[in-house]
């Protein structure tokens, strides 16, 4: 079904809207404050989660106007849903956050070039993997030719952002979709069905494949059915929650429509698709069948049925930075870090504030760069102190915010997916560790 | 008429001009949108509308401030994380808020002599994250610590559970900088904790932001106890838990914390992210906190079994390990916003009664929520006897809010009555402030107001806070008259 088809009825922000019951879970305790990353950076009420809450509600109760201002607020928000972990009141942060977005989106309060980009490369280019695949094999020409070398300092601020996040754009032969079966390398334990992803097959094939080999090698066979979607995650974080419906009904019916009996658990490696996967049914007024019950990230999931050992030593210093929807949005802290201590010999090392925004939140890094510098410049000095030799953590998004991160301090450190390390530790290569 | 709004107008952007100039423009919120989320603090009663909100980022520019607000008549009102109970940092209506969130550095920390010196927007929990690696922490521990700053406290001499052994913050605040309501700059005690001449550092905390804005404090720390033991006390009913804490008082040991917590509050804070398997099929759970020397507890913990036995307790679970120590304090301070699944309002109150008299008072705060026909639960630092009934609400509904202010009303005269007073740690502000008159006669008020008066002589400084205006006396207090005349006995 495309939106065409299912028009997105106007919402309007008032005391008759989901929304507006959604703030009334606040009771303004404030204890939420401090895991905001944009209140800690300009300590302003206005930019905290209580703040946001309350602009809605002030909305939705008529006592103030849907302005730029409210607008401004919504959007630099990082949605990265810590709040959530430490509301006691239980409020749904990261749905009313969607949903006012997308009320924004309607009302035209979302201006500039910036934004008009994104709503264009989420539609027309995301949401289609072989227009994707397009654009990225041309930007690999424009890194081959240093093209982007040149034209860096005549480009404008986003997209000369863009191309210092861009990691090295894998060979074309890196960039080949997963095998639609592989089976279980080890006695057979079950099935599961892997979501590959919209950027990770184009820019991380290496961690893709990592993930359905570690699977393999723990008895599971995986299947990735060719006509899977983007998980429309990016789209309902930039208010645009009709493409990110159409998407979740394609998945959907890739994965099986209303039988999903033919596997164990929905399998991703990136956290924003993991909680979008999960959170499926508040988009869709239909439900999702069994698909959201079944989503599981790879950490988690390998962690539950019980990961196959032996695995061989790496000595090396690691950290692990959670991505905020694994561990804010899904709840997941411990699985992956229980992963890594299975690996003799590495060293996982502790960093304050692991559990706190990197600054990559989806595309917050191109249109918000002010603030999503001030959040990862925190975040390198909390990991600085650590020393680590590998930084892990387990979103793509994420993994180009650390990697850029590392390379502006000018550090040493490998920016990896566990999933990474824990198929160099199955592997049988004794080839030393970076 | 349309010429003086202009100019009034104008008047407004020039004074808005003016303390953009002193705290740059992105620290100068003047939108309607970003002042609408500036009307209260956690108080949500009846929120105000202030006219600015700076958030200056050093001592020198809050005097500037001040200064500048004088200039323009215009009043002002510190805020800190805005987590207050009370309606401390709530803005009368065309007061200029001034934000203490930006001045939030640790700068200073002297483990020899067990102190800091910080900055008024450092938040409690992140004092206390700082200064664990010297074996050492601060304190006072409000149920928001992990959001409210210092300054706040300050302001309020906020306690939290662990008052009982260690004391609210007027215990641990050595020497203050503050800017006083004309701008000027002043410094109050001494690091070493004495100060020869009037406490003026004792005035100042718990002046609830009416004597001037703090902008520096040296800070007492403490050390980390060798040992520390956490015991759940499962009881079928709140007095019973209420009797025990009688005991263990008389018995003559301290205890760290000594907290109730009922079955309602249980059962809210279960179905949250700081669920920590308290049961919620009890009536009341008493967590007991020991702290001390290691050869010390366990005889502690044996008495406390002794005496939960002979109060009929249903079981003394202690924890296991430090992880599941924590998990019981973040459910303890997560309560009170677990209410919010009640209710879309919560008014916590706060009063003192003496010990003894915690079961019939309890007895009769639950007789006067049921009269009412209000949703109420308790949840208080039982060792020190301060109690807080949380009446959850919906403020949308107005007949509602009549029958919880008038409960309110009633359950602090019961306090008062038994020999209490009307707070114990989230301050007057407010909320309280018409009901002084419960506890004070005119001549203490105008004592009070004279002590206000000799920092803040024209109210410039969180006007509306503390001391109830005559006729709200009167209302209280029959007896009143106006105390702004009335000489000190």
């Amino acid at each position: 079904m495309s939106s065409a088809e299912c028009p997105e009825p106007i919402q309007i922000l008032d005391v008759d809207s989901e929304i507006y019951s959604g703030t009334l879970d606040c009771v303004h305790c404030g204890l939420c404050l401090t895991s905001c990353p944009t209140y800690r950076v300009t300590g302003r009420e206005t930019s905290s989660p209580r703040g946001r809450v309350h602009l809605m509600r002030g909305v939705a109760e008529g006592e103030i106007e849907l302005s730029q201002t409210v607008a401004d607020e919504l959007h630099l928000c990082l949605g990265c849903r810590a709040c959530e972990t430490k509301c006691p009141s239980g409020v749904r942060y990261g749905a009313l956050l969607e949903q006012g977005r997308a009320i924004v989106a309607q009302s035209g309060l979302r201006k500039g070039l910036g934004f008009r980009v994104e709503g264009f490369a989420l539609r027309h280019v995301l949401a289609h993997k072989g227009r994707l695949k397009w654009l990225v094999s041309l930007l690999g020409w424009v890194q081959r030719l240093r093209l982007d070398r040149l034209a860096a300092p005549f480009l404008p601020g986003g997209l000369s952002r863009a191309q210092r996040l861009l990691p090295a754009i894998p060979p074309s032969a890196e960039r080949e979709r997963l095998p639609a079966f592989t089976p279980a390398k080890s006695p057979r334990r079950g099935r599961v069905a892997f979501l590959e992803g919209c950027v990770m097959p184009e820019l991380f094939g290496r961690i893709n494949r990592a993930s359905v080999r570690v699977l393999a090698a723990n008895g599971f066979d995986v299947w990735v059915p060719g006509d899977q979607v983007c998980c429309g995650a990016l789209h309902a974080h930039s208010g645009d929650l009709a493409s990110a419906r159409d998407l979740a009904r394609q998945n959907k019916q890739a994965f099986g429509g209303e039988d999903t009996e033919g596997f164990d658990a929905l399998i991703t490696n990136s956290a924003g698709c993991g909680a979008a996967l999960r959170e499926v049914d508040h988009w869709l007024p239909e439900g999702s069948g069994s698909l959201e019950g079944k989503a599981r990230d790879v950490a988690e999931f390998l962690d539950e049925v019980g990961f196959r050992e032996p695995l061989r030593s790496l000595p090396a210093r690691v950290c692990y930075d959670d991505p905020c929807h694994l561990v804010h949005a899904q709840g997941v802290a411990s699985a992956p870090r229980r992963l890594l201590d299975l690996i003799p010999d590495l060293e996982l090392v502790p960093h304050a504030n692991a559990d706190r925004c990197c600054g990559a939140a989806g595309t917050y890094n191109l249109l918000q760069a002010q603030m999503a510098d001030a959040v990862l410049e925190q975040k390198l000095d909390d990991l600085e102190a650590a020393a680590p030799e590998w930084i892990l953590t387990g979103n793509p998004g994420c993994l180009m915010q650390l990697q850029s991160g590392v390379a502006s301090r000018g550090w040493e450190a490998e920016v990896a997916h566990p999933i990474e390390l824990l198929d160099q530790a199955l592997g049988p290569d004794e080839s030393p560790v970076a | 008429m349309a010429l003086t709004g202009i100019a009034s107008k104008s008047d407004h952007d020039a004074f808005v001009d003016r303390l953009q100039h002193i705290v740059g423009v992105e620290n100068c919120l003047s939108d309607p949108a970003e002042l609408f989320v500036y009307g209260t603090d956690a108080l949500t009663l009846d929120p105000g509308s202030p006219a600015v909100v700076v958030l200056p980022g050093s001592t020198e520019e809050v005097s500037a401030v001040i200064k500048a607000c004088r200039a323009a008549n215009r009043k002002f009102v510190p805020r800190g994380a805005g987590t207050g109970l009370s309606g401390g940092a709530q803005p009368s209506d065309g007061a200029v808020i001034i934000s203490c969130m930006r001045m939030n550095s640790i700068l200073n920390v002297d483990g020899y002599n067990r102190q800091a010196v910080i900055q008024p927007g450092v938040v409690n929990a992140d004092l206390s994250t700082e200064v664990e690696h010297l074996g050492l922490f601060y304190a006072p521990d409000p149920s928001s610590q992990q959001a409210c700053t210092v300054g706040g406290n300050v302001a309020e001499n906020s306690g939290g559970p662990h008052t009982l052994k260690y004391g609210t913050t007027t215990n641990h605040i050595l020497a203050l900088e503050m800017v006083l309501p004309d701008g000027a700059i002043t410094r109050l005690g001494s690091a070493s904790g004495f100060s020869p001449g009037y406490d003026l550092v004792g005035a100042v905390v718990g002046s609830e932001g009416t004597l001037g804005v703090v902008t520096e404090m040296t800070v007492r720390l403490t050390e980390i106890p060798e040992a520390t033991e956490t015991a759940l006390v499962i009881f079928d009913d709140v007095p019973s838990a209420c009797r025990l804490v009688g005991r263990v008082i008389r018995s003559g040991m301290v205890p760290a914390a000594l907290e109730v917590v009922d079955q309602r509050t249980v059962v809210a804070v279960e179905a949250s992210v700081y669920a920590a398997g308290l049961p919620v099929d009890a009536g009341a759970v008493l967590i007991v906190e020991l702290d001390g020397a290691e050869c010390e507890l366990p005889g502690q913990l044996l008495r406390i079994r002794k005496m939960a036995d002979q109060e009929g307790a249903r079981e003394v679970s202690v924890a296991r390990s430090p992880e599941e120590r924590t998990h019981f304090w973040r459910a303890r301070k997560g309560a009170f916003g677990a209410m919010g699944r009640l209710a879309p309002d919560l008014y916590v109150h706060d009063a003192v009664v003496p010990r003894a008299r915690l079961p019939e008072v309890l007895e009769g705060i639950c007789e006067i929520g049921d009269r009412y026909s209000l949703t109420l639960s308790n949840i208080f630092h039982a060792g020190d006897g301060n109690l807080h009934p949380n009446i959850s609400y919906d403020r949308r509904d107005e007949e509602e809010l009549k029958r919880v202010l008038a409960a309110g009303k009633e359950m602090l005269e019961l306090c008062v009555k038994v020999g209490g007073v009307l707070t114990g740690e989230h301050g007057v502000g407010i909320e309280k402030r018409d009901y002084m008159g419960l506890l004070f006669d005119d001549a203490d008020l105008a004592a009070m107001m004279r002590l206000r008066n000799a920092f803040n002589p024209d109210g410039f400084c969180n006007p509306g806070k503390l001391i109830p205006t005559p006729r709200a006396c009167t209302e209280a207090n029959p007896k009143a008259r106006g105390y702004d005349t009335v000489p000190i006995r």
